[in-house]
C-alpha cells in the first residue's frame, strides 16, 4: 500500500508541474501588458517600468518561473490588484464557505443518489426505477442557476420559507446546496443502477440468494460492497464537478465563497487573484482524485498490484 | 439479377451494422421521441428568422410590458417590451450552434489524438495522455473561465472554451478502444498483408470507434449548452441584448420577484433542450452497446 501511495505521489509531479507552468504563463497570455494592468489605467510610463521591475516582469521567464513557484510553495500569490490585500488573505477568507456548500451538497447528493441507484436497480424497469431515472435524467438536463433561481422564488419569495442570499446561518446553506448537488445526485444515482444491475446478475448472488438468504440481506450485504467500487472512483469526480458548479451557484446565491470572487476578480481583470483561485481550485480537484484513488486501493486490493 | 433472386435472399436475414441499429434503436420510443424533438428543434432554429412574430431584439411593445403569455405573446413580454418567444427562437440557434460547434471541435481533434495515442503508444501516448491530464485537473466550467479570462468574453470564446474541455474526454474513450482494437486479429491480419498504418488505423480502427465517439457526442451536447449557458450567466458569455438563454436568464433575475414568467420560460427552453440531448444519448448508448440487448 505505501508502494502504491508513493508511486502515485511521485506520479502527480509532472501533472502539478505543468499545471504550474499554464497558471504561471496565464498572466503572458492576457492581451497586453501585464505590469501596465498592475499599474492602473492611467499609470505614466515610469509608474508601470516601475511595477514592472518590482513584480519581476523585466526579468527572463524562466527566473520569473522560478520566483513564482517559490512564491506559491511559500503560500505567496502576490497582491490583489483591486484591494491590494495579500491574495492568501482574500482566498483564506472565502475558503470555508465554498468548503462547507460543496460538503454539504456533496453528503445529501450521494446519500440519496445512491439510495435512488439502488432502489432503481433492484425494482429494474418496474415503477420505483422509472420514477428514479426519469429524475435522475431531468437532474442531469436542468441547468444549476435556473434551478437555482427556482427554487429562490418558491422557497424564499413565495412561501418566505428560506433566506435568499448570504451564508450567516444553516438555514442559507440550503437552498444553495440542494442546487449544487442536484445534478450530482443524479449522476451518482444513474451510475449506481447501472453499476447494481450488473452486479445483481453476478454467479456470487445467485448463490447468495440459492443459500435462502433474504433479498434485503443479499443486496445490502452482497451487492452493496461490490457495487461501490465504481461508485467512490465516480465520487471523486463529482467532487470536482462540484468545485467548478459551486461558482456558478455562488453567482446565483451572491455567496460569499471562492466561486464569486474568482467571477470578480475575471471582471477586474485581477489576474493574481485569479491565478491563485485557479491554481487551489485544480490542487483540490488532483488531491481529491488522489484520495479516491487511494480508497479505491483500499476497497479493491488488486488495483495495488498492477 | 432477377426478382427471384433478389427473393431468395430474406430481407430479415441481412443484418448489417446499420439495420442492427436502426431495429434496437427504434425499440427505444423514448429517444426516438427525443430525437424527433431534437430534429423539430433544428428546423426551428435555422427558420428563426422568417419565423419569429417580432424582433428579437430591436421591437418593443410598450403597451404590454412583463405580459403574461397571451395571444399576442404566446410566452409573454419581458420587462424591456420584447417578445420573449422570438427571442428564445433566436436563442435556440446560439445555444444549438455553441453546443454542435464545441463538441464536433471537441471529438474531432479528441478523436485524432486518442487515436495517435493508442495507436503508436510509446512517447505519443505519454504526452498525449499528459496533457488530458493537465485539463482533466481543471473542474470543466474552470477552465472555461480561464480561457475566457485570457481570450476575452462573447460566445466565440466560449465555444473555444468549451471545444478544449470536450477534448480530453474524447482523446481518453478512442485511445481506450483503439488499444483494445489494435490486438484484434482482423487488425493483425490486415498488418499482415502489408497495410500501412494511415489504412489501419483509418479503415480499420477509426470505424470501430465511432459508435463510442457518437453516444458521447450527443450526451456531450447536452453538458455543453449548460456549459455554454452559464457562462452566459455569469456575464463571461454573449452579452445582452443578445437573445441567449443563459444571458437570457441574467438579465430576467433582477426582475424575478415581480414577473418570473421572463425567467421560466428560458429554464424551461435550455432544460428541455439538454433533456432531449441526454435521453437521445442514453438510447443511442443502449442501441450501440453489444453489452446490451441479446435478450
Amino acid at each position: 500500500m505505501l508502494q502504491y501511495l508513493v508511486k502515485r505521489l511521485l506520479g502527480l509531479i509532472p501533472t502539478l508541474l505543468i499545471v504550474g507552468v499554464l497558471v504561471f504563463m496565464f498572466v503572458h497570455l492576457l492581451p497586453g501588458d501585464p505590469a501596465r494592468l498592475a499599474a492602473g489605467p492611467d499609470a505614466t510610463p515610469a509608474t508601470v517600468a516601475l511595477v514592472r521591475q518590482d513584480l519581476g516582469l523585466d526579468k527572463p521567464l524562466p527566473e520569473q518561473f522560478m520566483r513564482f513557484a517559490g512564491g506559491v510553495l511559500r503560500g505567496d500569490f502576490g497582491r490583489s490588484l483591486r484591494t491590494k490585500r495579500p491574495v492568501s488573505t482574500e482566498i483564506a477568507d472565502r475558503f470555508m464557505p465554498t468548503l462547507w456548500l460543496t460538503v454539504a451538497a456533496m453528503a445529501w447528493s450521494v446519500t440519496f443518489g445512491m439510495i435512488i441507484g439502488t432502489l432503481s436497480a433492484v425494482w429494474r424497469n418496474r415503477w420505483p426505477d422509472r420514477l428514479g431515472m426519469t429524475l435522475a435524467v431531468s437532474g442531469i438536463s436542468f441547468p444549476a442557476f435556473a434551478l437555482g433561481m427556482l427554487l429562490m422564488q418558491i422557497f424564499s419569495v413565495q412561501l418566505r420559507w428560506l433566506p435568499t442570499v448570504g451564508a450567516d446561518s444553516w438555514r442559507h446553506y440550503i437552498l444553495p446546496s440542494l442546487t449544487l448537488g442536484a445534478a450530482v445526485a443524479a449522476i451518482m444515482a444513474r451510475f449506481t443502477r447501472s453499476s447494481f444491475v450488473e452486479i445483481l446478475q453476478d454467479d456470487y448472488i445467485r448463490t447468495a440468494r440459492a443459500k435462502g438468504l433474504s433479498e434485503t440481506v443479499v443486496v445490502v450485504k452482497h451487492g452493496l460492497r461490490n457495487a461501490l467500487i465504481p461508485v467512490v472512483t465516480m465520487m471523486g469526480l463529482q467532487f470536482g464537478f462540484l468545485l467548478g458548479g459551486s461558482i456558478v451557484v455562488e453567482v446565483v446565491f451572491n455567496w460569499p465563497g471562492m466561486g464569486r470572487l474568482l467571477i470578480d476578480a475575471v471582471d477586474m481583470r485581477d489576474y493574481p487573484v485569479i491565478q491563485g483561485l485557479v491554481l487551489l481550485f485544480s490542487l483540490e480537484f488532483i488531491l481529491i482524485n488522489l484520495i479516491v484513488d487511494l480508497l479505491y486501493a483500499v476497497i479493491n486490493p488488486t488495483i495495488r498490484y498492477r | 439479377m432477377t426478382a427471384a433472386t433478389a427473393a431468395m435472399v430474406p430481407t430479415a436475414a441481412v443484418r448489417t451494422p446499420w439495420s442492427e441499429f436502426w431495429r434496437k434503436f427504434k425499440r427505444q420510443h423514448v429517444a426516438v421521441i427525443a430525437g424527433v424533438f431534437v430534429l423539430l428543434l433544428v428546423a426551428l432554429a435555422i427558420l428563426a428568422p422568417w419565423i419569429v412574430p417580432y424582433d428579437a431584439e430591436n421591437f418593443f411593445d410598450y403597451d404590454s410590458l412583463n405580459a403574461t403569455p397571451s395571444w399576442k405573446h404566446w410566452f409573454g413580454v419581458d420587462p424591456l417590451g420584447r417578445d420573449i418567444l422570438s427571442r428564445l427562437l433566436m436563442g435556440a440557434r446560439i445555444s444549438l450552434t455553441a453546443g454542435f460547434v464545441s463538441v464536433a471541435v471537441g471529438a474531432v481533434v479528441g478523436t485524432v489524438l486518442g487515436l495517435v495515442a493508442g495507436y503508436r503508444e510509446g512517447w505519443w501516448d505519454r504526452i498525449i495522455m499528459r496533457l488530458c491530464d493537465v485539463l482533466f485537473a481543471f473542474p470543466g466550467i474552470l477552465l472555461a473561465i480561464g480561457i475566457v479570462a485570457i481570450l476575452g468574453g462573447g460566445m466565440v470564446n466560449v465555444i473555444i472554451a468549451v471545444a478544449i474541455f470536450s477534448i480530453p474526454t474524447f482523446a481518453r474513450l478512442v485511445r481506450g478502444n483503439t488499444l483494445s482494437l489494435k490486438h484484434l486479429t482482423y487488425v493483425e491480419a490486415a498488418r499482415s498483408v502489408g497495410a500501412s498504418d494511415w489504412t489501419i488505423v483509418l479503415r480499420h480502427i477509426f470505424p470501430g470507434t465511432i459508435a463510442a465517439v457518437v453516444v458521447y457526442f450527443s450526451l456531450r451536447i447536452g453538458t455543453s449548452i449548460i456549459t455554454a449557458a452559464s457562462l452566459s450567466f455569469i456575464g463571461l458569455g454573449a452579452q445582452p441584448p443578445t437573445p441567449e438563454w443563459g444571458a437570457m436568464l441574467n438579465e430576467a433575475r433582477s426582475d424575478m420577484m415581480t414577473s418570473p414568467h421572463v425567467a421560466i420560460f428560458p429554464s424551461l427552453a435550455i432544460f428541455f433542450t439538454v433533456l432531449a440531448f441526454n435521453l437521445l444519448g442514453d438510447g443511442l448508448r443502449d442501441a450501440l452497446d453489444p453489452k446490451i440487448d441479446r435478450r
